[in-house]
């Protein structure tokens, strides 16, 4: 992709001192967003992905400091900022849609008022215009009857109608990304379907570039152009969705693909990856996943494989990719 | 797959009661939430049935009146063609077993996965005192766990192994029917086809019938032979795993079906496949009950409630949509 990067994150490092030692949830990981671009950030439980995705805005638990690396939003890097001028970023520039709509948003405060509160604040709204554009906004994402729903508190509205609360208040100061923390993962799948095609629909109208963290592979399919494959706090391949899914260069992201049923592939048996995801007080040496790795040799113990940029927008971290690949071309 | 009926559950309601009767006049609502509205299933020997649906469809009510702990209203449940009573002598418990969802809350935190299931060897008989010891290695065994297992307590595991724990439990009484309510939804994706996997060995080995309760379709399509899918209270469409997922004949399974994000990318510019949200379990509409998000409601929508019907051709396929045999689902009338 040409032009100027809008998010460039490059060798991010986190830690947490804890009683047992200190462990590194996220250990240099590198990526970078594009003006318009969906970016997917996909992994299991305990890789990183919702940690590096909070830890753009620093939303760190108080315990975890970021160690090393940089944030760069439009050439401002967001991690030396003061609390006072990231709190301009947030809400205004980078917007973020959390998991659990009904412990994101506040319940004693009137629907209404919590979209327009942003605008107030960042844009230096009226009351009466913020009024308008919080209307505005929540017929934008569909909840009916928004003049009367307006005055509704949390609690009254359902997940999914919650869920458009969020995705309301993400927009409501135009901002030129918005960070999604497995938005869909708490809702019925009728309901997903809903609420990721008004996230498409709504990002492609404003050209705002998203980042999605989720550990469902298919939503990242239907929402994302790019993704990148986590694992133990590193990220370990990286390549436009179709590239990816469909020749994946990494054991790893090979072992996702085929442990999770396909609904267009029922015959397809389910092949899961041996052993668990390794403890990150003391990760293994060499490559994290090489104990897991059916393809691992010598050399993948000895030193960490770093993420090698292929051609066309692809990297890698598995010294052995082609191994994938070939095993793909055994399977078809 | 033999045809011979296990499970027959025949009009069974289950329904709670919401707040108070006075409020509830107040608001003009109804006080007493029907979960289970008046449901009719078999379950047939050595089959996979799924029952899926949506959030508060009552899909996992269902399940555990199956299963025998959650009282019923009315109805009856049959198992062998035998009625079972309300309160089930230890015989009849043993037969039917459940798997339930969140390992890391099912399993007793202070007993040690070999208490665990002494306990249950013992209370139940199952094998003579002096095999205890050794079944309970040969059941850790077949769930794929260490013998060292038994030592270690619930939080010593990871959750897909406390699902193996949670599994173990669950066949020690040898059951003939295993109740699997979201046995997966709660673990990874690289975890989660360890257990389907497993599941799917058990139930070749010991010949189990299953119930499996899930809302994800993939899983689903892979595992079960049948599936019921459910809506506020009701089955709205019955019929073998591959003739449902490919010639849906109710608009909601059809909806439902089209939701499922799909591995290759797809249009998302497009509309939404079910529209709005269910209505409130306390306040049905009259007649059918998902004629307020269908896209092909009609007049007698509103005012007939359709019954659960057998397909002309095909007698496993039933519905619940005035339209399912008329025309295909494409050539159905035009909204009015």
């Amino acid at each position: 992709m040409s032009g100027p990067l809008q998010l460039e994150v490059s060798d991010l490092r986190v830690q947490i001192a804890g009683q047992h030692g200190v462990v590194r949830p996220i250990d240099g990981v590198s990526f970078e967003i594009a003006p318009g671009e969906a970016v997917g950030l996909v992994g299991e439980s305990g890789s990183g992905k919702s940690l590096t995705l909070r830890s753009i805005l620093g939303l760190l638990p108080p315990e975890a400091t970021v160690t090393s690396g940089k944030v760069v939003f439009n050439g401002t890097d967001l991690t030396q900022l003061s609390q006072a001028r990231l709190n301009k970023v947030r809400g205004r520039r980078i917007a973020m849609i959390f998991q659990e709509p009904m412990s994101a948003l506040n319940p004693v405060m009137r629907v209404g008022n919590q979209i327009a509160e942003g605008p107030r604040i960042h844009l230096g709204m009226s009351r009466a215009q913020s009024v308008a554009r919080a209307v505005d906004l929540m017929r934008r994402v569909g909840i009916p009857d928004p003049e009367r729903r307006f005055r509704a508190f949390p609690h009254e509205f359902s997940g999914g109608m919650r869920q458009r609360v969020m995705i309301a208040m993400a927009l409501s100061c135009d901002p030129e990304l918005i960070l999604c923390d497995e938005p869909t993962t708490a809702l019925d799948v009728t309901i997903q379907d809903q609420i990721l095609r008004l996230l498409a629909q709504l990002c492609q109208e404003s050209g705002t570039s998203l980042m999605f963290v989720t550990h469902d592979l298919p939503v990242v399919a239907q929402v994302c152009h790019k993704v990148a494959v986590m694992y133990a706090g590193r990220i370990v391949e990286r390549g436009t969705v179709s590239q990816v899914f469909s020749r994946p260069m990494h054991p790893y992201t090979l072992g996702l693909l085929r442990s999770a049923p396909d609904v267009d592939r029922p015959d397809q048996s389910l092949v899961p990856i041996p052993g668990s995801p390794p403890s990150l007080i003391a990760p293994p040496s060499g490559c994290r996943f090489h104990p897991r790795c059916k393809f691992a040799e010598e050399d993948c113990k000895v030193s960490e494989p770093p993420l090698r940029l292929l051609d066309a927008g692809r990297a890698t971290a598995c010294l052995h990719y082609e191994q994938c690949l070939d095993q793909i071309g055994a399977d078809t | 797959m033999s045809e011979q009926v296990i499970v027959e559950a025949a009009g069974i309601e289950v329904s709670f009661s919401v707040g108070s009767s006075l409020g509830a006049r107040l608001r003009h609502q109804q006080h007493v939430l029907h979960a289970v509205d008046g449901i009719d299933l078999t379950v047939r020997k050595g089959e996979a049935l799924a029952l899926v649906g949506e959030s508060g469809s009552g899909k996992s009510t269902l399940a555990r009146a199956i299963a025998g702990i959650q009282r019923t209203n009315r109805g009856q449940i049959k198992l062998d063609g035998k009625v079972l009573a309300a309160r089930r002598s230890s015989t009849d418990q043993r037969r039917i077993q459940m798997v339930f969802q969140d390992p890391y809350s099912s399993l007793n935190p202070r007993l040690t996965v070999g208490s665990i299931l002494h306990e249950l060897l013992r209370v139940h008989h199952v094998v003579p005192h002096h095999e205890v010891e050794s079944h309970t290695r040969q059941l850790l065994r077949m769930v794929g766990l260490d013998e060292d297992a038994a030592h270690a307590l619930p939080r010593q595991f990871s959750g897909g192994q406390r699902q193996r724990v949670a599994i173990a439990r669950a066949i020690a009484l040898r059951p003939e029917v295993l109740v699997a309510d979201e046995p997966v939804s709660a673990l990874d994706v690289s975890v989660q086809a360890t257990i389907l996997n497993l599941l799917r060995e058990l139930q070749n080995e010991l010949g189990l019938t299953m119930l499996f309760i899930s809302h994800n379709l993939a899983v689903v399509r892979h595992l079960c032979d049948r599936v019921a899918v459910m809506y506020l209270g009701r089955i709205i469409e019955v019929a073998p795993t591959k003739v449902l997922f490919e010639n849906p004949r109710h608009p909601y399974t059809a909806g439902l079906l089209a939701a499922i994000p799909r591995m290759t990318p797809g249009d998302e510019s497009g509309a939404p496949a079910v529209k709005g949200d269910p209505p409130s379990p306390l306040r049905l509409p009259a007649g059918c009950r998902f004629r307020t998000r269908c896209p092909i409601a009609q007049q007698i929508c509103a005012e007939e409630d359709p019954a659960l019907t057998a397909s002309g051709t095909d007698p496993d396929h039933s519905a619940a949509c005035h339209f399912a045999w008329r025309t295909s689902l494409a050539n159905a009338p035009e909204t009015v």
